[in-house]
């Protein structure tokens, strides 16, 4: 307990020290997590052997990284990135496989270079997508095309991890023993004794892999739904929490058991899920673990530079890593240039996917098990993968930097590739938030409704209503329903006392967003003013104008007649809310306030007044300019 | 009233000038909204979007009225829709333009100032005359603003005009009539602008340059 509460405290120390200030220094939190790494690693000495069994576990925050992933891609938009997964992925994966295996056949045997080949052909999945998504890269051209080449890549290492055993070579067998256990599958779990399909045949197993598969997609699509469902209606947070974590490790296992990649059957059951009503909550649910593990992950890559090796071929090393970062990012610029990207775009793809990355680290373990690579040779391309890591937030840097500022100057017809900004959340999805959302919606206006009612979504969704389960006062929530990048929000749920909370929070952390809220009387429409709100509405004072104003044309009250009093009265009762505002205290009730009472009163009395004054002689505002000039006026006009 | 501008004598002196912008449908507009978003964008030109501000027709006569006083040059800018102004503007004349403020006993808050009417109109030029499908030309049809300014005691220029406008982009006429528009408004801003030649043409973008003083002080009537 104790060295576990010791270790906890060294890496939580670590993170939070380094992380803020490398991002504070511009240099991104991936690279923070890497010189904590570092630091309490081979310099300080303050951690040592159990990294490796951390980065095993570590290895989840990956997985659940491509589950969120997945859970942004509607699998429409999967369908579109087709060309680029396979063509892109693929053409980088081959030629880069070819290249290196290549150059290595000049010094090793030809087994050797293949499996070099394989494992420097792959990049870093948790670095490049924390930072596009850190960097808001995203939604770029750039961003999708990294996305489909890392895609490809975790499909890739499947055959590759089949490949490897057949190139053993005859010389090392014996000498590698000693090794084994140091790599499996990513996600920590793939022991070769937990295996289901050690045996099979090769048909069997074909069909174990597609009803794994299937299983994913079907129970993902199906069986998630009711049971979230069910979890939800007990409004326990930490069990929907835990129900969610249940989803991704279980999926994680089921593919580990069938030797496919836990990263990529998450990612798949993002997919499958980014329809449902449950997507933001799962998002909100399951970021903050993705979140810590990916930078425990960071961290033990960053305490895993063996600086005795390092020291020992300093330029052999650093040689191999520059050397590998400027092939890797030839081919990728020569992709990106085949595939027509935008400019800025190719520099962010080159630069973003250059390194090698921690399946890398997977193939190396696997290599050395299996006596495909000597170990002293395993040793080094070790430090290259991990120092190739340590670099890509530099060249980052070097995109921001030095490409970006270059090409902002004539770049700006690309600028609109970013989608889907300046939407609207609607909070609660009542009767009130149903008829914003619709007319926003008939206007050609995006959208996005939250409501912690999992029926009142359901029913949504039945008629088309694009709406989500969860919490809309939960910031986490707000965030993943794209707070930071909306237009406006419509506070219009019916909890009073939440309401003004959320009109507060929105005004302290999100003070662009445009504010709207629906006030239940007058002296929440107060409070909701007094909270920051742009505009509060009264929910039912409309309708009860309209309603006044169809009683006065039945009584015989001419049409437009009846209209100007309405406006007149409107107009009126919004200079009282104005005036009564003043008076107002919010800590005494209304009842019991004098003055406002008073005001009241007297506001009341001249609403009275200006409508039967405007009855009996026609010379009230609503009047003014119909009304006709005094008799005989026209004598005077020709003098 | 403070600011009447003595006739013909107000070389060099400084005009406020008021844009009261009507169109129900900017959005597809091709020629005003240049025009509105260049008059906008004058320093000493006041630009108001009648439709944006008065979406529901409920127009605030005191507003409207103070800001007719703070101003010495009154102008209307909309498409021709019937031979007229679009509803909101006639809406705008009936309720503004009130007994006692603009005409008739103790009307005369606007005695004085310079009125104009800039509007496009869909037909061609050559519609626009006895001979034309439309039988009057566009100072005649447009009588009515005249004698409303003329009861108010206002000074009546003649239409700032662009004919055939729903073609006019097509056929490269936008960037000059707008260039024009801007200039008018500068020169009247300026008081660089011969009011009593003006004051009997049939439409002011005729004889542009010959009714506007150059930019340096120069003085009005020459």
């Amino acid at each position: 307990m104790d060295g576990f509460l010791f270790h906890a405290f060294v890496y939580l120390c670590a993170a939070v020290i380094a992380v803020p200030v490398a991002k504070r220094l511009g240099l991104g939190s991936v690279l923070g997590y890497l010189i904590a790494g570092i630091m309490i690693g081979p310099v300080l000495n303050i951690v040592g052997s159990e990294t490796e069994q951390l980065q095993h576990f570590a290895e989840l925050g990956v997985v659940l990284m491509l589950f969120l992933i997945g859970l942004e891609l509607q699998p429409r938009v999967l369908w579109q990135m087709r060309t680029s997964l396979l063509g892109l992925g693929g053409l980088q994966v081959f030629a880069t496989v070819a290249l290196t295996t290549a150059i290595a056949l000049l010094l090793v045997d030809w087994r050797s270079a293949l499996a070099i080949g394989l494992v420097l052909s792959l990049s870093s999945t948790a670095i490049v997508l924390q930072t596009f998504e850190e960097k808001g890269l995203a939604r770029t051209d750039g961003g999708r095309a990294g996305l489909s080449v890392l895609l490809f890549q975790d499909i890739a290492v499947i055959p590759m991890l089949a490949l490897i055993p057949l190139l053993a070579l005859p010389e090392v067998i014996g000498t590698g023993v000693a090794e084994t256990g140091s790599g499996h599958g990513p996600g920590g779990g793939a022991d070769a004794g937990m295996s289901l399909v050690a045996g099979l045949q090769g048909w069997a197993y074909a069909l174990v892999v597609l009803a794994a598969v299937a299983a994913v997609v079907f129970g993902g699509h199906f069986l998630t739904r009711p049971l979230f469902r069910f979890i939800a209606a007990s409004r326990l947070r930490e069990i929907f929490t835990a129900a969610a974590l249940l989803l991704v490790l279980g999926i994680a296992l089921l593919m580990t058991l069938v030797d496919l990649s836990p990263a990529l059957g998450t990612f798949l059951a993002g997919v499958v899920l980014a329809d449902s009503e449950f997507r933001h909550e799962l998002e909100s649910d399951i970021e903050p673990f993705k979140g810590l593990l990916l930078g425990l992950f960071f961290i033990t890559v960053g305490a895993g530079i063996d600086f005795g090796v390092l020291s020992a071929s300093l330029f052999v090393v650093l040689g191999l890593t520059l050397g590998i970062i400027v092939l890797k990012g030839s081919v990728l610029f020569a992709l990106a240039n085949l595939f027509r990207l935008p400019v800025g775009d190719r520099w962010l793809f080159t630069l973003a996917l250059a390194q090698a990355g921690e399946f890398g680290f997977v193939l190396l373990g696997f290599s050395l098990q299996n006596q495909v690579l000597p170990p002293e040779l395993a040793k080094v391309l070790n430090l290259v993968v991990a120092l190739s890591m340590l670099l890509t937030p530099v060249l980052f840097i070097v995109y921001d930097r030095l490409i970006l500022p270059r090409l902002s100057g004539g770049d700006q017809p690309d600028a609109d590739e970013i989608d889907e900004q300046g939407a609207v959340v609607i909070a609660g999805i009542g009767r009130f938030g149903q008829v914003v959302n619709r007319t926003l919606v008939a206007a050609g206006v995006r959208t996005v409704v939250l409501d912690h009612d999992a029926a009142a979504v359901e029913r949504m969704r039945r008629i088309g209503i694009r709406s989500y389960f969860g919490d809309a006062c939960r910031p986490d929530l707000l965030r993943s329903a794209g707070i930071e990048e909306a237009a406006a929000i419509v506070i219009a749920i019916d909890d009073r006392d939440r309401a003004v909370e959320l009109a507060e929070y929105m005004r302290r952390e999100h003070p662009r967003v445009h504010l709207v809220a629906r006030a239940h009387d007058m002296d929440h429409l107060y409070l909701l003013r007094k909270a920051g709100v742009d505009m509060a509405v009264r929910e039912v004072f409309e309708s009860s104008l309209e309603a006044g104003s169809a009683i006065l044309r039945t009584l015989g009250v001419h049409p437009y007649q009846a209209e100007k009093m309405v406006r007149a009265f409107r107009r009126h009762d919004q200079e009282s809310l104005e005036q009564l505002y003043e008076l107002w205290d919010e800590n005494l009730e209304m009842s019991k306030n004098v003055a406002m009472l008073e005001r009241v009163r007297a506001r009341t009395a001249s609403e009275h007044d200006a409508l039967s004054r405007d009855r009996a002689d026609l010379h009230d505002r609503s009047e003014r300019g119909w009304t006709p000039p005094p008799k005989g006026y026209a004598d005077d006009l020709g003098s | 009233m403070p600011n009447q501008l003595p006739l013909g004598e107000s070389a060099g002196a400084r005009r406020q000038v008021l844009t009261l912008f009507a169109h129900p449908s900017a959005n597809r507009s091709e020629v005003n909204r240049p025009m509105a978003e260049a008059a906008a964008a004058l320093e000493g030109v006041t630009f108001v979007d009648l439709y944006a501000e008065y979406p529901t027709f409920e127009i605030d006569v005191d507003r409207e009225q103070a800001r007719l006083l703070a101003h010495d040059v009154i102008c209307f800018q909309h498409p021709l829709y019937w031979y007229s102004t679009p509803a909101l503007l006639k809406e705008w004349q009936d309720l503004v333009l009130e007994y006692g403020f603009a005409y008739g006993t103790g009307g005369t808050a606007l005695r004085g100032k310079l009125f104009f009417d800039a509007l496009t109109a869909g037909g061609p030029e050559a519609a626009y005359c006895s001979q034309g499908y439309n039988h009057f030309t566009i100072r005649e049809l447009l009588q009515p603003l005249e004698q409303t300014a003329a009861l108010c005691g206002m000074i009546y220029l003649p239409p700032f005009a662009l004919f055939g406008a729903r073609t006019a982009v097509e056929e490269g006429r936008l960037n000059r009539h707008v260039g024009d528009w801007v200039r008018l408004l500068e020169a009247l801003r300026d008081g660089r602008v011969d009011i009593a030649r003006a004051s009997d043409l049939p439409r002011l973008n005729e004889h542009l340059d010959a009714l506007i003083a150059p930019p340096p002080r120069a003085a009005v009537g020459t």
